[in-house]
């Protein structure tokens, strides 16, 4: 099993945002967790990427068997976990290729292998860029410094794609995006998916999925996961909106 | 306080007996004669600046007390002492000064611009000489400057003439061989009309040692002339660096600075630009380095004394551990300066609770149409930025350096010479790998 999160408890500021959630994934799995706002999805996001300020007060989570919630943000990349951002940071003078390459390299690091080598690099970026419809320049602009909406997701699913990890968490990434871009991203996640990775998807709304089919759909409100199914779950909250599920009986937990 | 007070009386009499014992020697030489003893006699009446002195009052120089410092002594190197200091290789033109007299030996100079010993140029070309040194740069206000004046030796001194274009950059390698000496370095350069050159200032130690650099240097632009300066100053970090540069301006110049500080135990740039004619524009970048107990203090001073002229300044400085940094930048628009375009930032990260800047940008303003604006920053790392480098794997330390590194980027991007930027950038990324927790 790829991610296991058991009875999570967490809190920000004090405040318990999240109580007791449930959720396995496995390699080839693609989750969608659904919910209103502030129902605790991005609290759910920053404490599996190890974001400051957001502790977790009770249960466990395991990646690949270790305790997730022990290691350190840039440990957590290491390992193969990662996280596209609903708000991805502008970083002026620190330029795509040198963020990539060092992000690359410290991973491969990590794990004991050598450097990249500089022309694998390009051509890896490359391609990968084509794939998203990026055009190569990108490489030299500073990181989603001046980027559209679109351009900053974008540039998420292609670290994504460069980085190529077990796990992608996906926060919002639908969000902000125009139709063409919506699908170009779906795309290059759908390309990024295969039978040895999972893809945690965490939207408000279900229009990401008709890009990206889930195999699971999870409701999250108030800080629980309150409706489990298969895709049409999601259709289902669209035509009849989170009110249902919150009115919903039936508790998964 | 008492200890410090007889430190600087104590001080005080040495150089007065100093120069005493140079003074015959002194005189023999056709170098600032008559001007030296006007010098001497003026640091007399005004003395070291203290802290109520306005333009020292985040630089305590009492530290200085407690060297002894003598006149340096002319040392001459080996070839191979010089090389480890070279930027470019074999591209460049360079002229040595050991303990701030000219090497002729070590310099290696093109033909078509005149760089030579500025005690020589005093002698062969009295004309341009006597009509510029010391007539820029007042000895007045400032103690150091009147030091230099009546104990400067040597230096250096460049002539570009009217329509020339140097095309190798030149490099003015200081290197300092001494214990607890004080040099002198002595500059003047002049480019003619429609002239243009690079130039490479850098600064650095053979030893150890708390020794004093007194530097002094007046650029003069003919018309249109094109001037980029860079000036890398790598003391050792025992070492005192006290440096006034007047740089004067005419129709239609562009004078570009990029001024790197990594060393020295205490430096302080006194660095004014008078905007004297039309059409002039100018760039002052500069970037500072510093960690320990080093403090490192900018003063710049922009005189936009015509109409349509330009300005542009932006000093940038990482401060760690117990560093202080002094930012103080004054641009005066002058009544006649119509249409003056003005813009002055100063930043500073500062990476531990002790680390101090003392910012102080200001404009003075007397004509009404003007384009000006100033302002400063203080901050740490951006948290968010750190947090998602980490998030993609980046360890704590690559993402600190690469921050810095980005942070530093916005003024070294401005070294015209590719090489020497790449130097330079080289340095700073070694230095901050070194500052990390």
């Amino acid at each position: 099993m790829l991610l296991k999160i058991k009875e999570l408890r967490a809190s920000v500021k004090d405040t318990e945002i999240l109580k007791g959630i449930n959720l396995k994934v496995n390699r080839g799995e693609v989750h969608a967790i659904m919910g209103p706002n502030g129902s605790g999805k991005s609290t759910l996001a920053n404490l599996l990427s190890g974001r400051e300020g957001y502790e977790a007060t009770g249960g466990e989570v395991l990646f690949d068997g270790k305790n997730l919630l022990d290691m350190s943000t840039e440990e957590r990349a290491c390992q193969g976990l990662f996280l596209a951002f609903q708000y991805p940071v502008e970083i002026p003078g620190v330029s795509i290729a040198n963020f990539l390459k060092s992000a690359v390299n410290d991973i491969r690091a990590y794990h004991g292998l050598s450097k990249i080598d500089a022309m694998e690099f390009l051509t890896l970026a490359k391609d990968k860029m084509k794939m998203l419809d990026m055009d190569s320049k990108f490489l030299r602009r500073s990181v989603n410094d001046g980027f559209s909406g679109g351009e900053k997701k974008r540039n998420e699913v292609f670290q994504l794609s460069m980085l190529n990890p077990r796990l992608a968490v996906l926060d919002e990434t639908d969000s902000g995006l125009d139709i063409d871009a919506l699908k170009i991203v779906a795309n290059g996640v759908n390309r990024f998916h295969t039978k040895e990775n999972g893809v945690v998807l965490i939207t408000h709304y279900q229009r990401l999925l008709d890009y990206i089919a889930p195999d699971f759909v999870h409701v999250l409100v108030k800080g629980r996961i309150v409706e489990s199914g298969g895709k049409e779950l999601a259709l289902h909250l669209e035509k009849h909106g989170y009110d249902w599920a919150i009115k919903s009986k039936k508790r998964v937990n | 306080m008492k200890d410090h007070n007889r430190a600087k009386s104590l001080y005080l009499s040495r150089i007065a007996s100093e120069f005493d014992r140079l003074r015959d020697d002194l005189k023999k030489q056709r170098l600032l004669n008559g001007t030296r003893d006007t010098a001497m006699a003026r640091f007399a009446e005004i003395g070291f600046p203290t802290k109520r002195h306005e333009k020292w009052k985040h630089t305590d120089i009492r530290s200085l007390f407690s060297c002894q410092f003598e006149t340096a002594e002319a040392v001459s190197l080996k070839k191979e002492a010089i090389d480890p200091f070279l930027l470019l290789g074999d591209e460049e033109n360079f002229v040595v000064c050991v303990n701030g007299r000219f090497d002729r030996k070590l310099s290696r100079i093109s033909e078509e611009i005149i760089a030579c010993s500025l005690a020589h140029a005093a002698e062969t070309r009295a004309d341009l000489v006597d009509t510029h040194l010391a007539k820029h740069l007042g000895f007045q206000n400032s103690a150091f400057v009147a030091l230099n004046t009546a104990f400067a030796t040597d230096g250096i001194f460049i002539y570009v003439p009217d329509h020339t274009i140097v095309e190798k950059p030149i490099h003015l390698l200081h290197l300092s061989d001494n214990e607890r000496a004080t040099a002198y370095p002595r500059h003047l350069f002049i480019m003619g009309r429609n002239s243009r050159i690079q130039l490479i200032e850098s600064y650095h130690s053979l030893r150890k040692s708390p020794y004093l650099n007194n530097c002094a240097s007046e650029i003069i632009l003919g018309n249109n002339a094109r001037v980029e300066h860079l000036k890398i100053q790598s003391e050792d970090e025992q070492a005192f660096h006290i440096a006034a540069r007047q740089v004067c301006q005419s129709r239609g110049s562009l004078y570009s600075s990029v001024a790197i500080d990594l060393g020295g135990s205490l430096s302080r740039n006194d660095l004014n630009v008078l905007l004297d004619a039309e059409g002039i524009e100018t760039n002052l970048y500069g970037f500072y380095l510093a960690r320990g107990s080093q403090l490192v203090d900018n003063h710049t001073f922009i005189d936009h004394a015509k109409p349509h002229c330009q300005s542009a300044e932006l000093y940038k400085g990482v401060l760690s551990d117990h560093a202080v940094g002094v930012f103080s930048g004054k641009v005066l628009v002058r009544k006649d300066a119509q249409k003056t375009k003005a813009f002055q930032q100063n930043q500073t990260l500062l990476l531990s609770q002790d680390a101090k800047i003392n910012s102080k940008p200001h404009l003075k303003i007397f004509a009404d149409d003007v384009k000006c604006s100033h302002g400063a920053t203080v901050g740490e790392l951006d948290e968010e930025a750190l947090f998602y480098m980490r998030t993609r794997g980046i360890s704590e330390e690559n993402a600190h350096a690469m921050l810095r590194y980005a942070f530093a980027q916005d003024v070294l991007a401005h070294i015209g010479n590719k090489t020497a930027r790449q130097r330079v950038e080289e340095i700073v990324m070694e230095r901050f790998k070194e500052h990390v927790n």
